[in-house]
């Protein structure tokens, strides 16, 4: 029942046709001599009926609803007079979902029509138009579910599965090198202190002459670098050496601190030598892990592990995060809707006399100018069907929304507009709640309403 | 298992449609067999079902439901509620003076208040002691409202179940399953330690699996008294045993090493969850979840064999706690006084519909029916948790979240479903005490 107070809300295809027909220019209504009201009333009945059947009946029933408590059942509790709209208005859920649809009626009628409009007056001046706005068009024969389900894949985290991210990694990783040991840790602070941000910095000092071990865990034991082997102390020579490798053999077992059979090396590792807080020398660890600082003769070094190798890689864009949820969503309602404003401005384009354009042009117009000046204006009727038909959309917005927010988890919530609010406390037999969310709904649609209502009235005239 | 249905019913939608055709057209062909001298003749009588199975779950009630067809004669037409909603639907349909005969509930307090408003009809003397003889009394309490039996114990799951990828333990020298918490914390270690990203597949992603955890530690840290009170809101969720509950969550969620990020763990979906451990290049070794944890791991494109990949092993003891299972499952209730529903009641609370039910294959189902023989499982590790749940007779406790209002207990975003999805981001355990507090004491019902 809540759900059909969605029903006496304009549907976008209704709202075409009505441009195609101001546009036209409709002849203007007279009823013709010696019409008889009752046979006016035989053919309006069976639509009369029917449309009280389904959406006024639905609507007044809605209405009262909404007055009533609910009980755990769902069946009608006491007459709660206006109880279930504080309710909805002081729950931190719908207030979010209020908070949304305010952002959803600011940004997308606005950029539906502005969009529309470049579509449209570009596509007058280019070859293959009819391609172009076909392509344009696609995205509106393409049911919401499957939008929905769609851009939930291009907007998965991680970039081997997820194409936006995969995008923005790519280009991420043409400016920056990957990250080679993100999982590597340390296993024994005593050793080695330190984190993936900070990176690792030993805790005592090492001279000459000592082999320097240095112990970390992480590295993945099924699929290790290609070219680690056996860790190994360094071998005899000049120089600061040392070790670094991964202290953890495949299947456990080995002494902590000590290079144990099947423990292997962590090779492409950076070492610093730092000497008074001063980095007096850089070394790379081989295949085995051994590192050596030829020129460090003599004297006692702290050494460090830089965290560029260990800070975890680049993940790229949260798309459906917290913040970015909602804007997510409003591309995707974008890249459907866009195309079908384009169809209509297009179309109300079309009807524009070529004389008047041609003149502008005579008369030495830039062509700016001739859009600023002359299509514009001329336009500006159908603009604002377009405009307000997105405002009723969008302030019903449900099945794109309600799809996404499967894929988002815990952020779903950050998505929420009142149309799934009412869905969900339906689904929680709080049928009281969700007819007063409806109504509330119908309220906010109502001026958009009067106003697209009012405007074909005067055209008709 | 009203949240594996939910996590699944996006992609079940198309499986959804085909099933209720195959529901339809199931009952129509062939003459009823003769009719076993338990069983009436119903021939001509049709009656209506609705609950949330499909896929699986809907293909094995499908087989009791035409095995008792053809043994009566009876039409019985199964359909899975709208978008997985069976909350909404049902009580559409009992306000509009529509219900069906039969509804499957997986919430105990709905079948209270459906009982309490008078819309349910009670399971009769025969149903009673089908009821009587073959589950624990505790199933047949928690079917019941003021003394009398409303619900039916179809099924069951054991939610105080571990499940772990075998060769990763392996691979760490890890050779029995954790059977404590702070064991559970060094085995994790150990992972990290053996190059597994995230040791602890935590799938926040669905409110629910939160609640689960939450309902294991409290279960074991505060005692089962406590949760009894706690699962009525008769102590507040601002309850020191609350607190304690929260920080031992924190000891595991608090610690990147064990479960990652937060951030990326809260996006985490359920079964995203379980194929982290088990998928080919797992990135997790350990992920907690229920007995039905099986069917996700068989239905994944790459399906890791259970019992030899995938283990599974009890909820670890806290502090000493005794062993103890937290279990869920559904209960079938009459609406109607069609003929077919006595019968058909009593014929769920038999042996025979409880073999039928978790031997179908796919089904993953388990049953509370003491007098299935275990060696109906149709393998080892059901057979092994189906144990579980009959052995621990009364001693187990019902999914808490499962019996609180839906409002608080079954909504995703929302009560404390969202609240535990926030304390796994922000692990600010005082700040969720009260927005549990907050959000109980706004839902009706208890």
């Amino acid at each position: 029942m809540a759900r059909s107070t969605e029903e006496p809300v304009a549907v976008p295809a209704d709202a075409g046709a009505s441009v195609l027909q101001s546009t036209s220019a409709p002849p203007g209504k007279s009823r013709p001599p010696g019409e008889r009201r009752w046979i006016a009333g035989i053919f309006i009945g069976p639509a009369a009926i029917w449309l009280g059947a389904i959406v006024l009946y639905p609507l007044v029933y809605t209405l009262i609803r909404s007055l009533f408590s609910d009980t755990p059942t769902g069946a009608p509790g006491h007459f709660a007079g206006v109880q279930n709209y504080i309710k909805i208005g002081s729950q931190s859920d719908s207030l979010e979902a209020l908070k949304n649809n305010i952002i959803w009626v600011i940004v997308v009628p606005a950029l539906v029509t502005i969009l529309g409009l470049m579509f449209a007056v570009l596509t007058e001046h280019i070859r293959w138009a009819s391609a172009f706005k076909v392509a344009l068009f696609m995205p509106m024969a393409i049911s919401f579910l499957a939008s929905g389900v769609t851009w939930s894949l291009i907007y998965v985290d991680q970039p081997s599965e997820g194409l936006g991210n995969a995008v923005v990694t790519g280009i991420h990783d043409i400016f920056s090198t990957s990250v080679t040991y993100p999982n590597v840790h340390t296993v024994n602070p005593k050793v080695l202190a330190g984190n993936d941000n900070a990176g690792f910095t030993s805790a005592h000092s090492f001279s000459t002459g000592t082999p320097a071990l240095l112990p970390m865990v992480g590295l993945s034991l099924s699929s290790p670098p290609a070219n680690a082997v056996q860790a190994a102390k360094p071998a005899a020579g000049t120089g600061l050496a040392g070790t670094v490798w991964n202290d953890f053999a495949l299947g456990g077992g080995g002494h902590q601190g000590a290079i144990d059979h099947g423990e292997l090396g962590i090779p492409g590792l950076q070492v610093q030598a730092l000497q008074n807080g001063k980095t007096v020398g850089t070394a790379t660890t081989g295949a085995d892990g051994s590192f050596r600082f030829p020129s460090l003769t003599s004297g006692s070094y702290t050494l460090r592990l830089p965290a560029s190798d260990f800070t975890a890689a680049y993940g790229g864009v949260s798309w459906l995060g917290k913040n970015l949820i909602t804007p997510a969503i409003i591309v995707v309602y974008l890249w459907i809707y866009a195309g079908f404003a384009m169809v209509l401005l297009a179309a109300g384009m079309s009807a524009i006399s070529r004389d008047a354009l041609e003149a502008a042009r005579m008369d030495g117009a830039t062509e700016w100018q001739v859009f600023r000046h002359v299509t514009a204006p001329l336009l500006a009727p159908v603009l604002m069907v377009v405009f307000v038909t997105m405002v009723i959309n969008v302030l019903k917005v449900f099945d794109i929304v309600f799809v996404i927010q499967q894929a988002a988890g815990g952020n779903a919530r950050y998505a929420n507009v009142l149309a799934v609010q009412l869905y969900s406390e339906y689904g929680n037999q709080q049928f009281g709640a969700a007819s007063a969310i409806g109504i509330a709904l119908v309220i906010l649609v109502i001026p958009a309403m009067i106003f697209q209502v009012h405007r074909f009235r005067k055209e008709a005239q | 298992m009203r949240s594996i249905n939910r996590s699944v019913a996006l992609g079940c939608a198309a499986v959804t449609s085909i099933g209720v055709l195959a529901a339809c057209g199931g009952s129509g062909g062939g003459s009823p067999g003769g009719t076993s001298s338990s069983m009436p003749n119903l021939k001509g009588v049709s009656f209506t079902m609705l609950g949330q199975w499909t896929g699986g779950e809907q293909k094995a009630f499908q087989a009791v439901l035409d095995k008792f067809d053809s043994e009566t004669g009876a039409q019985g037409h199964y359909t899975p509620a709208a978008g997985g909603n069976e909350a909404g639907v049902l009580g559409t349909d009992v306000a509009g003076g529509k219900p069906p005969d039969i509804a499957f509930l997986s919430l105990p307090g709905a079948i209270a208040q459906y009982a309490k408003a008078g819309k349910l009809t009670p399971v009769n003397a025969a149903g009673q002691k089908a009821v009587a003889d073959n589950f624990a009394s505790e199933w047949a309490s928690l079917g019941s409202y003021h003394g009398k039996l409303y619900g039916v114990p179809v099924d069951a799951s054991d939610k105080s179940t571990i499940w772990y990828n075998a060769n990763l333990f392996k691979n760490a020298g890890i050779s029995s399953p954790p059977a404590t918490w702070p064991d559970l914390i060094a085995d994790g270690k150990k992972l990290s330690a053996s190059g597994v990203s995230v040791p602890i597949s935590v799938g926040g992603g669905d409110g629910w699996t939160l609640t689960d955890w939450f309902e294991n530690v409290y279960l074991r840290t505060a005692g089962v008294a406590k949760y009894d009170q706690l699962t009525h809101h008769k102590i507040k969720w601002t309850d020191p045993s609350v607190k304690k509950a929260l920080e031992t969550l924190l000891q595991i969620w608090g610690d990147k090493r064990l479960i990652g990020s937060p951030a990326a763990a809260v996006k985490v979906l359920f079964t995203d969850s379980v194929d982290n451990v088990f998928k080919k290049n797992p990135t997790s070794a350990i992920v907690y979840e229920a007995s039905f944890v099986a069917t996700t791991i068989t239905s994944d494109k790459d399906p890791a064999v259970v019992g030899v990949d995938a283990k599974v092993a009890p909820f670890p003891s806290i502090n000493g706690s005794a062993p103890v299972i937290e279990a869920a499952g559904d209960f079938a209730v009459a609406f109607t006084k069609n003929k077919a529903i006595q019968p058909f009641l009593q014929f769920l609370a038999s042996s025979e519909a409880a073999k039928l039910l978790v031997s179908t294959s796919g089904s993953g189902f388990l049953t509370p029916n003491k007098n299935m023989p275990n060696s109906d499982y149709p393998d080892a590790t059901s057979a092994a948790l189906g144990k579980q749940i009959v052995d621990a007779g009364n001693n187990f406790r019902f999914d808490m979240s499962d019996q609180a209002p839906a409002a608080f207990g079954g909504t995703p975003n929302k009560g404390e479903w969202g609240d535990l999805q926030q304390f796994l981001v922000n692990q600010n355990v005082a700040a969720t005490q009260q927005q549990l507090e907050k959000d109980a004491s706004a839902a009706t019902g208890w």
